[in-house]
């Protein structure tokens, strides 16, 4: 299960998360490269400079070699390697950007809108008209008042669990278009490895697509200041496989519309605000 | 020329007035110095009892102290005070004390503009502070000041503004009297290649503060008038946009953060040749260095907005001009590490402060690394793994260096010697606290947990009760910095006019006497070369 003692994600409490989709596995990688790049440099350069601190002490009788004062082929060398080291990290990088950037032929577009302090998900292709606000859970929502006296610990997924999660499909892409009606909100799930801010006026893509075979629960949250209750706008994302999704579309359409009403209902009404596209491609 | 004859003229007085009008009405360096530092070591402890309740309150999950309103204020006027309280005037009071001193001139070149910026300041820090007893509250919409969260503040939202404005007029005043002083007042002799690596990291420090204070008063100014004037900058709904603000914050911003480090540079370049007993290596390209890393610091800014929503392009650009800091970073970092090699070290406080700064600050460098990939930076950006990197290069990286620099000069300042025993102990507790007070905080980054909130999921429970005990530990270790400077400025054993008689000190101010009297180089010094710079 992705929840564990350690992380409310697939994380092992002191890493980044694996997580469920081919992005977050690159970003994991890329991760990891450079980590271990950082740690290959600091091997060198904190061991000279710890060498130097246990063998040139004035207490060890070392005397100054003050004629050392540059050298040009040396500086010429420590500058030239690090740009090599920084291109060589830059161009997998450059190569997941490209991925990730890549939201055409997505399959199905969510609309996501942040309010202070909720989020709104608005279905399009064929969820379309599926429209509805996911909150902090109850229990959470009671535990965390200032001295409420109820253990965190006895709540499950404290902070992370809401009403009514997003719902969606494994193994399709999809894409989420972010917005926001108040103040700046961002959009964060550890395990898909993607976080976008929602920015009132604007609105941000981004894509995802979950591993078949890794349905389950995701959690994460609001990721920007967004005043008072900025910690307490959990994101859920319920990954089903591609046909309890369509099942949940159908139950979800046939309380939208009961069949003994004529159809044609009102569309919801369209955002006022000019939008602008944050993006160009 | 005027100034020297008004100097001469004034050569008879070398006590200073008695009494409040000292300090009221100061114009020497000395006194303004001494006035900026100790300010700047109140706005320490003042910023420091918020990070002890953000600290207390992250102790365990659930909410026990404060709600989150107050605890938003905490984290925005923890930061508003460290970085316009505490670390900048810190560096302007150093300035003050010690650009006379190191390039042999009488003061600085505009002692009144001086003695203006200095009293700003504590104005603009009543008025920040006192925003906690207004309705409303005091701000809560972090120090980034992001519309359209910001424009929700109550009536402290044009105090904050007013209170922006009067430390970036105190910040520009400081700088402009930075370049004066040193474009003009240099002994004779001294060309700006031979001059101490601490004025030069100041000289360009000072021209990236000319630069971009004046970004940060019209961000600001375009926030009042969107408050008050209803014009729509940056409210989408009046065709503004939201977005314009982050990008010239940070083009304020970015600069800032190296408006942060690159006196600490100076700081550092000064400790470690004098206690390796040995030139730096390579100062000239330390000079560059410096100057290439002031450059990129204008063309990094995206950045800091990378999660925002950017054009491809702009991601690709941000990242790369990024990573291309590390390389002048490098340098330095190399530069330190040569001057050591082959020396002869002897572990005194400023010393200890300087290599604690050198691996520590390294550490921060690399995070900093791994933040500029930009995929990576989706999952980092906004998690405690950012809070971990910028406290790492600014405590014990830039917090280090001032305290270095104060345990290097401070006899030099009052004549006396302080307590090595004590500043030893400052130094080794702090850095053991400052180590568990940070370093799980990346951590608790990557396992997912975003910064500014003021509870969490009980996953992250251990953590935060590691880090926030190191954050007690060392809130309360900076006691003993109190102490040590107190004691320091009431008596002592007597420093000699080189301070570090075992050690190599180099520079004009070990030419004079412990303490530096209170009008120093009234008639410029005749320079030899060994003894103006490290090299």
């Amino acid at each position: 299960m992705n929840v564990n003692r350690w992380s409310p994600n697939s994380s092992n409490g002191y890493n980044l998360p694996m997580g469920v989709t081919d992005i977050s596995h690159d970003i994991y990688g890329l991760h990891m490269l450079v980590f271990w790049i950082c740690v290959a440099i600091a091997i060198v350069v904190f061991g000279a400079m710890i060498l130097s601190l246990l063998k040139f002490r004035k207490s060890r009788g070392a005397i100054a070699d003050t004629s050392m004062v540059h050298s040009t082929k040396v500086e010429i060398v420590w500058t030239v390697i690090p740009v090599l080291i920084l291109v060589f990290m830059a161009v997998p990088a450059a190569e997941t950007i490209l991925k990730m950037e890549d939201t055409r032929n997505s399959e199905l577009s969510i609309r996501v809108t942040g309010y202070q302090w909720k989020w709104q998900y608005q279905y399009m292709n064929e969820a379309e008209g599926i429209d509805y606000f996911s909150t902090l859970s109850q229990d959470s929502n009671f535990a965390r008042q200032l001295h409420s006296g109820i253990d965190p610990k006895s709540v499950p997924n404290y902070l992370l669990s809401v009403d009514k999660p997003l719902v969606v499909p494994s193994g399709t892409k999809v894409r989420l278009l972010l917005t926001s009606m108040d103040v700046i909100h961002a959009w964060w799930v550890p395990d898909f490895g993607v976080k976008r801010d929602a920015i009132p006026g604007f609105i941000n893509e981004l894509w995802f697509k979950v591993t078949p075979g890794k349905e389950g629960l995701y959690r994460g949250q609001c990721a920007a200041l967004c005043g008072r209750d900025h910690g307490f706008m959990p994101i859920v994302v319920d990954v089903r496989s591609p046909a309890d999704f369509q099942k949940w579309v159908l139950e979800q359409k046939a309380a939208l519309n009961p069949p003994a009403l004529p159809a044609g209902a009102p569309a919801p009404a369209a955002a006022a605000e000019p939008v602008k596209t944050a993006r160009l491609d | 020329m005027a100034d020297a004859h008004a100097i001469a003229h004034d050569d008879h007085h070398d006590q200073p007035p008695a009494g409040i009008k000292r300090w009221l009405f100061a114009t020497n360096h000395k006194d303004i110095g001494t006035m900026y530092l100790l300010f700047s070591l109140i706005m320490f402890f003042v910023g420091g009892a918020m990070a002890m309740v953000i600290r207390a309150e992250l102790f365990q999950p659930g909410l026990q102290l404060v709600d989150p309103v107050l605890f938003n204020q905490m984290t925005t006027n923890h930061a508003l005070v460290m970085i316009f309280g505490a670390v900048m005037p810190a560096f302007v009071g150093l300035a003050n004390w010690m650009i006379p001193l190191q390039i042999g001139a009488p003061d600085m070149a505009l002692p009144r503009m001086n003695n203006f910026s200095f009293w700003l300041l504590p104005f603009a820090f009543t008025i920040l502070l006192s925003t906690f007893f207004v309705p409303g509250g005091a701000v809560a919409g972090g120090w980034t000041m992001y519309p359209p969260l910001v424009l929700q503040t109550g009536d402290s939202f044009p105090m904050l503004i007013f209170a922006v404005h009067l430390m970036g007029v105190s910040s520009i005043m400081g700088a402009i009297n930075v370049i004066v002083t040193i474009m003009n007042m240099r002994a004779p002799g001294m060309t700006l290649l031979k001059m101490p690596i601490f004025c030069w990291t100041w000289l360009i420090t000072a021209y990236l503060l000319i630069a971009v204070m004046p970004v940060l008063a019209g961000a600001v100014t375009m926030l009042l008038m969107d408050h008050f004037f209803k014009t729509s900058f940056f409210n989408a709904a009046g065709g503004g946009d939201p977005l314009m603000f982050e990008h010239v914050f940070w083009f304020f911003g970015h600069p800032e953060v190296y408006i942060m480090i690159l006196p600490a540079f100076g700081i550092v370049s000064e400790i470690i040749p004098t206690f390796s007993r040995k030139p730096l290596f390579g100062a000239t390209s330390m000079i560059y260095a410096t100057a290439s890393i002031g450059f990129l610091s204008f063309i990094v800014w995206g950045h800091h907005m990378f999660a925002d929503g950017m054009p491809m392009a702009a991601q690709l650009f941000f990242m790369m001009s990024t990573m291309l800091i590390a390389v002048p970073t490098g340098v330095k970092v190399f530069n330190w590490t040569a001057t050591l090699w082959r020396g002869s070290l002897s572990f005194e406080p400023p010393m200890l402060f300087a290599l604690g700064f050198l691996f520590m600050f390294t550490i921060g460098g690399f995070s900093g690394v791994m933040l500029a990939i930009v995929p990576a930076d989706f999952q980092y950006n906004n998690s405690y793994f950012v809070v971990a990197h910028f406290h790492y290069v600014l405590v014990p990286g830039a917090v280090f260096a001032i305290m270095g620099a104060v345990y290097y000069w401070l006899p030099k300042w009052t004549g006396n010697m302080y307590n090595l025993k004590l500043a030893k102990t400052h130094f080794w507790l702090s850095t053991i606290f400052v180590n568990v007070l940070f370093f799980p905080q990346h951590f608790l980054g990557l396992a997912g947990m975003p910064r500014r909130v003021p509870d969490y999921a009980v996953q992250f429970s251990d953590w935060n009760i590691v880090s926030s005990i190191g954050g007690f530990g060392f809130g309360l270790v900076q006691i003993l910095f109190a102490i040590a400077v107190i004691q320091c400025i009431r008596g002592g054993k007597k420093a000699s006019a080189a301070v570090w008689d075992g050690a190599r000190p180099v520079g004009l101010e070990w030419c004079i006497a412990s303490p530096a009297p209170y009008h120093s180089f009234t008639t410029p010094p005749v320079l030899e070369p060994a003894e103006v710079r490290h090299t």
